[in-house]
């Protein structure tokens, strides 16, 4: 029997359809970090794509910006139950960056500066929305929000949405990440209210 | 890395969630990291909370020490990172 | 800083008293007594809590407010009364977006509920049985578990001397401005210092400005007077810059407890 703290205000908010069960949508962008926040410069910043051989093909700063890029508006959902509607970036999708590697991959299992990592199904990198990216609301991609470039993958938690990403291991098999070890769910459908692991 | 204080505290905020788990109060208790052998207390170590977990660092050399989510009723702990813990039970 | 420093042997402890307490930490309702604004943004809320043992100087709780809907939020804060039976003081101070201190400094009226776990955090206490002079670091609302630890000084039977170093941005900002006063004027060992970070008193010699290394006493003689004790409390990047000073000024890391809330 919890006690309720009369005129605190809980949510609200809620009725819009944009926002999945048990979230409450949020006007500012929380910074969520499990560590100090990493300093890279795009210089610096390279995203290794390793296949399913072990071969590793290198992304540069320079090739990013050769890549098709896309301006776009996304919602995003954190599993700490915030929402943010219409959110804009610029990125390259990530199947641009995969390219004809993905083909024979079940699952990548995403790599971070700074240790994060995080597991997706393939086929939510390629055949789903889901981009590098390296420009927020027009500007540049801050290091709290995970530039120089991050993954951005909308239609899952955002925990899937890697911060800092620098790699990209194809797997057949479904290697749980760095919150999906502590008890997260593998997926993290935010319609479906897959926080935990069962859900 | 550069040193941002953004969103990190210490040990002690953690206070709560090990006291869960612990029978008595551990941010006394001393934890070696097991990646740069460095000794500090549980208080003492960087602690992030903002996440959908609690990560406690290593002070000296940022290594995880432990990682602790509350899924539901319960506590995962992983402590893989550290070396040992001594806990007072006086 | 005591961080890294590599003793072996196990930590020190102040393991008796309700900090020891074993067995699982549960949620206490508390409703709200009475309430008192302290600055523009900080206020002290007097907590009736059945079930509540006490607690050391220097200690936090876990706060949760749960709303109608059933969405709750958590925060810890540190209490600011000596241990009592059945009551708490906390001083909490408004935080720009802060829902769970906009709620308690700002909406929450007496006769309100909400819910409380602790005490919590057995490193960063004072209690009288701890001899030898102390000194108090706080910055902003970090001197709140300070508070608890002067008052205790001043209850208890300790002869312990306290200097308090109290940084704030502005007078105004200045927490429990007229208890200080008095305890720096009727208890010769109780000595209170405040700095003022962005603008201070027309009067002030100091210039404003963040804490320095004069601002700082140097440690006592050891001999005479005991081992020193130091505690810092407030935001992380004022607790990290205020250890460094104390180092360089010649405290021992291992003498110099912290506490960190954040920026």
């Amino acid at each position: 029997m919890s006690v309720i703290s009369r005129g605190f205000g809980g949510r609200g908010d809620n009725d819009d359809a944009r926002i999945p069960p048990g979230q409450h949508e949020t006007y500012d962008f929380p910074v969520l970090s499990a560590g100090p926040t990493p300093a890279v410069s795009r210089e610096e910043w390279g995203l290794d794509v390793t296949d399913l051989d072990g071969a590793v093909t290198r992304w540069g700063w320079p090739d990013l910006m050769r890549a098709p890029s896309e301006e776009f508006t996304v919602d995003i959902h954190c599993v700490t139950t915030w929402s943010k509607l219409d959110t804009s970036w610029r990125g390259v999708r990530v199947r641009d960056v995969l390219g004809d590697l993905a083909t024979e991959a079940e699952y990548a299992l995403v790599r971070c500066y700074g240790g994060y990592t995080t597991n997706l199904p393939i086929g939510d990198l390629v055949d789903r929305d889901a981009w590098i990216a390296y420009e927020y609301e027009g500007d540049d991609l801050e290091s709290a929000h995970g530039g120089p470039a991050r993954l951005l993958v909308p239609h899952l938690y955002l925990w899937k949405s890697a911060k800092w990403i620098n790699g990209i291991e194809l797997h057949l098999d479904d290697e749980p990440g760095f919150w999906e070890t502590l008890g997260y769910h593998e997926y993290g459908d935010p319609w479906l209210e897959q926080r935990y692991v069962g859900d | 890395m550069h040193e941002d204080n953004d969103h990190r505290v210490d040990g002690n905020a953690a206070a709560g969630i090990l006291r869960e788990v612990f029978a008595s109060d551990v941010t006394t208790a001393r934890v070696v990291c097991g990646h740069c052998t460095a000794g500090t207390s549980v208080a003492e170590t960087k602690t992030y909370l903002a996440g959908p977990g609690s990560i406690l660092r290593c002070p000296g050399c940022d290594a995880i020490l432990a990682r602790i989510t509350k899924i539901r009723d319960t506590v995962w702990l992983d402590l893989s990172g550290s070396a040992s813990w001594q806990i007072h039970t006086g | 800083m005591s961080a890294t420093e590599r003793a072996e042997g196990a930590a020190k402890t102040e393991s008796s008293g309700p900090a020891s307490r074993r067995g699982p930490i549960r949620w206490l309702p508390a409703r709200l007594r009475a309430a008192r604004m302290e600055t523009r943004l900080a206020r002290t809320l007097v907590l009736d809590v059945p079930g509540w043992s006490g607690h050391a100087p220097g200690q936090h709780v876990d706060v949760r407010l749960t709303a109608e809907d059933g969405y709750t939020a958590q925060r810890s804060y540190s209490v600011a009364s000596p241990s009592a039976q059945d009551q708490v003081e906390l001083t909490v101070q408004r935080v720009q977006g802060g829902e769970v201190s906009t709620y308690l400094t700002e909406i929450m009226l007496p006769g309100d509920q909400l819910e409380i776990r602790g005490p919590l955090g057995g490193w960063f206490q004072w209690t009288a049985r701890i001899r030898g002079p102390v000194l108090l670091v706080g910055g902003g609302s970090g001197v709140v578990p300070l508070m608890a630890m002067l008052r205790e000084r001043v209850r208890s039977d300790s002869s312990s001397p306290f200097r308090l170093i109290y940084s704030a941005r502005t007078p105004d900002h200045i927490i429990y401005t007229s208890e200080l006063h008095q305890m720096g004027q009727t208890h010769p060992d109780i000595q209170i210092s405040r700095l003022y970070t962005r603008s201070g008193l027309p009067d002030d010699t100091r210039e404003p400005g963040r804490l320095r290394i004069e601002d700082l006493p140097p440690p006592g003689n050891e001999i005479t007077e005991g081992p020193s004790r130091v505690y810092v409390c407030g935001p992380t990047g004022f607790v990290e810059h205020a250890a460094r000073l104390l180092v360089d000024r010649g405290y021992r890391s291992s003498d110099i407890r912290t506490e960190r809330f954040g920026s």
